[in-house]
């Protein structure tokens, strides 16, 4: 098993089923020296322009006579806003306008992406604070000026009448008042299934635990940027900038702004890290548009790291009370939660739903027979929170992680066999959960999750590991291993389409709704496109992130850009494929089951001549060919791919990690990530994919925390102070993907990869360092600082 | 994060520097010379000064070089030997190579290995460091534990401070609005001195969160003249006097240095700061002052 475990910088190599793979109907394996580019580790279409300092991020886009904006935020975290005072701004040299929320009376609150809640939208938050501040960083005013300098300059002089408000900063504490009548706490969610208390009362031991994720998010190397210009020669207003989302964005932009989405467009630059958090709707992307439209010049706005800190969706932050009902054998009859969710100072576009997916995916892979959960969702004065990497996963997985840790001490049971007796077997799947979670009804659709656990354990030599661990702490280290299991999500529908197009020189053009947030999703789409319709997969030019090209897209969150592009890109592929056989056919006057598609040429099957240029088919094709006959003109296909649910890929996580007892400080010494990805496109791009999530997840473990003074004054607003991971500070990540269970539920059997690194590490370390310090259970919070570690330790010693 | 607006100045010479800084001091004129502190807080807007005289175009400000020790009034006591003198302009980056044959060269490079990252180090400067007078700088506790010589001028004349007048608190020092820091000068310790550091941060090259310096001559095998520095912890470096008295005149062993440093744990009064409490900079200081001692005598 070992042979399929990449060390940082090898090649990955995938753990392949030795049977057949998956077959893709339409095609047959290539049968000359180039090889099907579907699961190789092909090197990166996106990366040239990149390493030679070609790229064009959102600072590197300017337009002539362009403004510049710049925010005035609220300094305190609660207040009446009782007035705003620009007159010394407006006097100023290069000051063309300054915006207060009178100048915005129309424009609607930025809403939810997934249609109107009439529980969330009184707490959507508007572009401009309207008569309450709710957190440091809150945009109240907008200073346009012909100079980012002045622009801040300006910004600074613009003076705020503000009466302090009592400030909330726990989302456990007694509720408070968002505005009259509006209670801090909109929704609160509930899921389950099974008898709760049937299993409570029958339990042969139940255990309990309070614990705790501390408020992290992603911190893209790129800050948010948006340039609005309105061009009134085509009456287009145009947001350069997007990220993520874009089709979806230019939809509710189109509604807020009142305008057709025909006459509204997005385009992505290079996105300097997207991480769930960039490429959402923000005050500022609204403002923009509408000074680029108001002032009649183009409108510049970069984020500086200062307000990137304070303003940019953050996440996790969440307390959960969880208590289980065990067997005497160690089955796990019930899981029953209540959970409490830091929304920060307003709703944004996410609505619920990383709290929703918290409780949807809390049970992980575990049989669990009952289970109850109630998610208390609050606003609290701090930044709002959103979506960041593997939302509700990271969390949920710590929560169920640490219980079962808890629970196998308690028992008296190994670890991994208390495991092994819960996770659902294979002859399960498809497993229904019983519940569902962000409109998806929730089957698990395929896994062996045993067999990957085992895998793991196999590939990491287990039993040696101990003894070397027990061997180290005997001699005095504190060094320990922690083991977490977990299923993932991605995928998520109903439906996207690409539409595909060869031109007369053979070069294809694939049109996506698709968004790059520097994944690799030009090049799985190409791979995808090459290897289903039988061309070089350089030669697939694959256009996302303009709204202008194509009229519908996903973009890229969820996890779910190869899974619905992929597929859709697949199924597009061999249509076109099936267009140039018939044409060929035609053309070189044979049938068409003798013919092939094989680097770019028609061919005859088991003939070595020169065949047809795939460029001469659709020259053949073109609506002024005579050849072309009755035939659709063009080249060209939309394919579509639907799905009826999500589909679930799964992992295992192992950390050694090393603490300093001295200091607190701990240190992972070693990260090993099994996966089951279902098929992979290209194996290096998911590793690279998991190796980053698992920098992040140590971060989020043991350093990065947005945390807040009792008066809601943010504690790290520059990256002295937000801590993130250094490449000191990660190990080399272990990898072994595995292709066991290929999903059923599309046509390439592929599972979603991005999520894969960070799901599990808190869950990891934590158990690591429980083992490292011999104190079962004592890692309750997240991140574990050195302050926090020592505390332990002290508690221990005392 | 864009400075305010300011008027910069290039002098060619140390004069012609003085001459303007002398000028510009009312309206909080400063010496720019790595920027790699000064540039940030200004980003920030946390200073705003009206005018910046940059250093590095003045020949002879990199001087890195020994000199017999010069008397001076401060320090009339000053033993005859030899100090090295660290100009206005010598970098971080100079000291990755032991920069002095013997101790204390193998002391800076290791504590320079501590200073943020190398593209800062290759900037930012040693006086720059003193004179910015963070609490959690390297350079600032190297100054004040090892009682180095201050070189301030101005147009009014040159005056040296010892070390310990030098630091008056967070980021506050004895330099006059028109006075700049031209050269350090550190007394250079005897061959068989043994010197030790160390640091704890959060990650690497991130601010200290505690650091201790050591240094002792070993006579007949006993410590003799012990110095114990800590820094990071209170408003400015400091010497932790029950440390040196109970490791004076002990042969070097792990409960000597224990004891040591459970004296300066106890002796250091850790500055208030949210999310850091006191016991805990405590215990920093009592790893790091005993790490530093078992590493000088190892």
């Amino acid at each position: 098993m070992s042979a399929a475990i990449a060390a940082a910088g090898e090649t990955p190599v995938v753990d392949r089923p030795t049977e057949a793979p998956v077959a893709v109907p339409g095609t047959t394996a290539p049968h000359n020296d180039r090889p099907d580019p579907f699961g190789q580790s092909v090197t990166r279409l996106e990366d040239l322009p990149l390493v030679r300092g070609q790229g064009r991020f959102a600072a590197d886009l300017s337009f002539p006579h362009q403004l510049h904006m710049r925010m005035v935020r609220s300094p305190v975290a609660h207040a009446r806003l009782l007035g705003v005072d620009a007159s010394e701004a407006l006097a100023m040299r290069g000051v063309v306008a300054v915006w207060t929320a009178q100048d915005v009376v129309g424009i609607p609150c930025i809403p939810l992406r997934e249609g109107p809640s009439v529980e969330l939208d009184p707490y959507l938050q508007p572009i401009l604070a309207r008569d309450r501040v709710r957190y440091v960083g809150d945009p109240v005013a907008a200073v346009f000026a012909t100079d980012p300098f002045i622009a801040e300059d300006a910004a600074e002089r613009v003076s705020l009448d503000l009466e302090s408000l009592p400030v909330l900063t726990d989302a456990t504490a007694a509720l408070g008042e968002f505005a009259p009548g509006l209670p801090t706490q909109p929704t609160t969610i509930r899921k389950g299934y099974g008898d709760i208390e049937a299993a409570f009362a029958k339990a042969a031991c139940t255990v309990e635990l309070e614990l705790a994720t501390g408020r992290h998010s992603g911190v893209p190397l790129e800050t948010r940027g948006a340039i609005g210009r309105y061009d009134a020669a085509r009456d287009v207003l145009e947001l350069h900038g997007a990220a993520k989302v874009p089709h979806r964005n230019r939809d509710a932009l189109a509604r807020m702004l009142g305008r057709s989405p025909h006459a509204i467009h997005l385009f992505e630059l290079h996105v300097g890290g997207g991480f769930g958090v960039r490429g959402e709707i923000y005050p500022e992307d609204v403002l923009v548009l509408l000074a680029a439209m108001r002032l009649e010049r183009p409108v510049k706005w970069i984020e500086d790291r200062y307000e990137a800190l304070m303003t940019t969706n953050q996440s996790r932050e969440q307390v959960h009370r969880v208590r289980a009902a065990v067997a005497a054998d160690g089955f796990v009859l019930a899981m029953d939660d209540e959970f409490f969710h830091d929304q920060g100072a307003y709703v944004r576009t996410h609505g619920d739903r990383v709290a929703d997916m918290t409780a949807g995916i809390l049970p992980g892979g575990y049989v669990l027979p009952a289970y109850r959960v109630t998610g208390h969702y609050r606003l609290t004065n701090k930044t709002p929170a959103a979506t960041y990497r593997a939302p509700g996963r990271f969390e949920s997985s710590f929560v169920r992680e640490r219980l079962f840790d808890a629970i196998a001490q308690r028992m008296g049971i190994d670890p991994i066999e208390l495991r092994r007796r819960n996770l659902i077997r294979p002859e399960q799947m498809p497993f229904p959960r019983g519940i569902e979670t962000i409109e998806d009804n929730i089957v698990f659709d395929s896994g062996d999750y045993p067999l990957l656990l085992q895998k793991t354990l196999d590939a990491l030599d287990w039993p040696r590991l101990q003894a070397d661990l027990q061997a180290r702490r005997a001699q005095g280290e504190a060094v320990g291993v922690g083991l977490a299991c977990f299923v993932e999500k991605s995928g998520l529908g109903p439906a996207d389409g690409v539409r595909i197009t060869v031109d007369f020189t053979g070069a294809v053009e694939v049109v996506t709704g698709g968004a790059s947030v520097g994944q690799g999703f030009e090049t799985v789409v190409a791979q995808i496109c090459a290897s289903t319709l039988g061309v070089d997969y350089r030669r697939v030019r694959v256009v996302h992130g303009r709204t202008d090209r194509i009229q519908y897209g996903v973009g890229a969150h969820a996890g779910r850009a190869t899974v619905m592009t992929g597929s859709a890109t697949h199924n597009a592929a061999l249509r076109v494929r099936a267009k140039a056989l018939d044409m060929a056919a035609s053309m070189l006057g044979c049938a068409i089951e003798g013919l092939d598609i094989v680097d770019g040429r028609v061919i005859r099957r088991g003939d070595s001549g020169p065949g047809l240029a795939l460029g001469d088919v659709a020259s053949a094709l073109a609506p002024t060919a005579r050849a072309r006959g009755e035939r659709e003109p063009g080249l060209t296909a939309e394919g579509w791919y639907e799905t009826p649910s999500m589909t679930y890929p799964y992992g295992v996580h192992v950390a050694v990690v090393r603490v300093d007892r001295d200091t607190g400080a701990a240190r992972v010494e070693r990260f090993f990530v099994g996966y089951d990805v279902g098929r992979a496109v290209n194996p290096m791009l998911v590793e690279g994919q998991i190796v980053g999530g698992v920098a992040q997840g140590i971060g989020g473990a043991l350093l990065e925390e947005f945390a807040y003074d009792e008066n809601g004054e943010p504690l790290a607003v520059t990256l002295a102070d937000y801590l993130l991971p250094t490449l000191d500070d990660i190990p080399p990540v272990e990898v072994m993907i595995t292709e066991d269970a290929p999903s059923p539920l599309n046509p390439l059997g592929i599972k979603g990869a991005g999520e894969a690194g960070i799901n599990g590490v808190g869950a990891a370390i934590a158990a690591a360092i429980d083992d490292a310090i011999g104190q079962p259970g004592a890692v309750t919070r997240l991140p574990v600082t050195p302050v926090r570690l020592k505390a332990l330790l002290r508690q221990r010693a005392g | 994060m864009r400075s305010v607006a300011f008027q910069y100045h290039a002098p060619r010479s140390l004069d012609e520097a003085l001459a303007i800084l002398a000028e510009v001091a009312p309206e909080d004129g400063r010496i720019i010379a790595g920027g790699q502190s000064l540039v940030p807080t200004m980003a920030f807007r946390f200073v705003r000064p009206g005018h910046l005289v940059d250093i590095n175009r003045i020949a002879g400000l990199d001087r890195l070089s020994e000199q017999p020790v010069v008397a001076s009034v401060p320090a009339p006591d000053a033993a005859p030997g030899t100090e090295l003198v660290i100009g206005a302009l010598v970098r971080h980056a100079a000291f990755h190579r032991p920069v002095v044959a013997g101790p204390l060269g193998r002391l800076l490079t290791e504590v320079a290995g501590h200073i943020a990252h190398y593209p800062i180090r290759m900037r930012g400067t040693f006086c720059g460091s003193l004179a910015h007078a963070d609490p959690a700088s390297e350079w600032c506790l190297v100054a004040s534990t090892l009682d180095a010589r201050l070189v301030l001028r101005s147009v009014r004349g040159e005056r040296i401070v010892r070390a310990d007048d030098f630091f008056t608190g967070v980021m506050s020092t004895a330099i006059e609005p028109d006075e700049m820091l031209v050269e350090a000068r550190i007394t250079l310790p005897s061959a068989g001195a043994r010197m030790g550091f160390d640091e704890f941060s959060r990650r690497r090259g991130d601010f200290a969160l505690a650091m201790a310096l050591v240094s002792f001559d070993l006579v007949d095998g006993r410590i003799h003249s012990p110095r114990v520095g800590v820094s990071g912890v209170e408003d400015r470096p400091c010497r932790i006097a029950q440390a040196e008295a109970l490791l004076e005149g002990c042969v070097p062993a792990i409960d000597v240095f224990q004891a040591a440093a459970r004296a300066a744990a106890a002796a250091v009064d850790p500055l208030e700061q949210p999310q850091l409490p006191a016991i805990y900079r405590r215990e920093l200081v009592e790893s790091s002052v005993r790490r530093a001692l078992e590493r000088a005598w190892v």
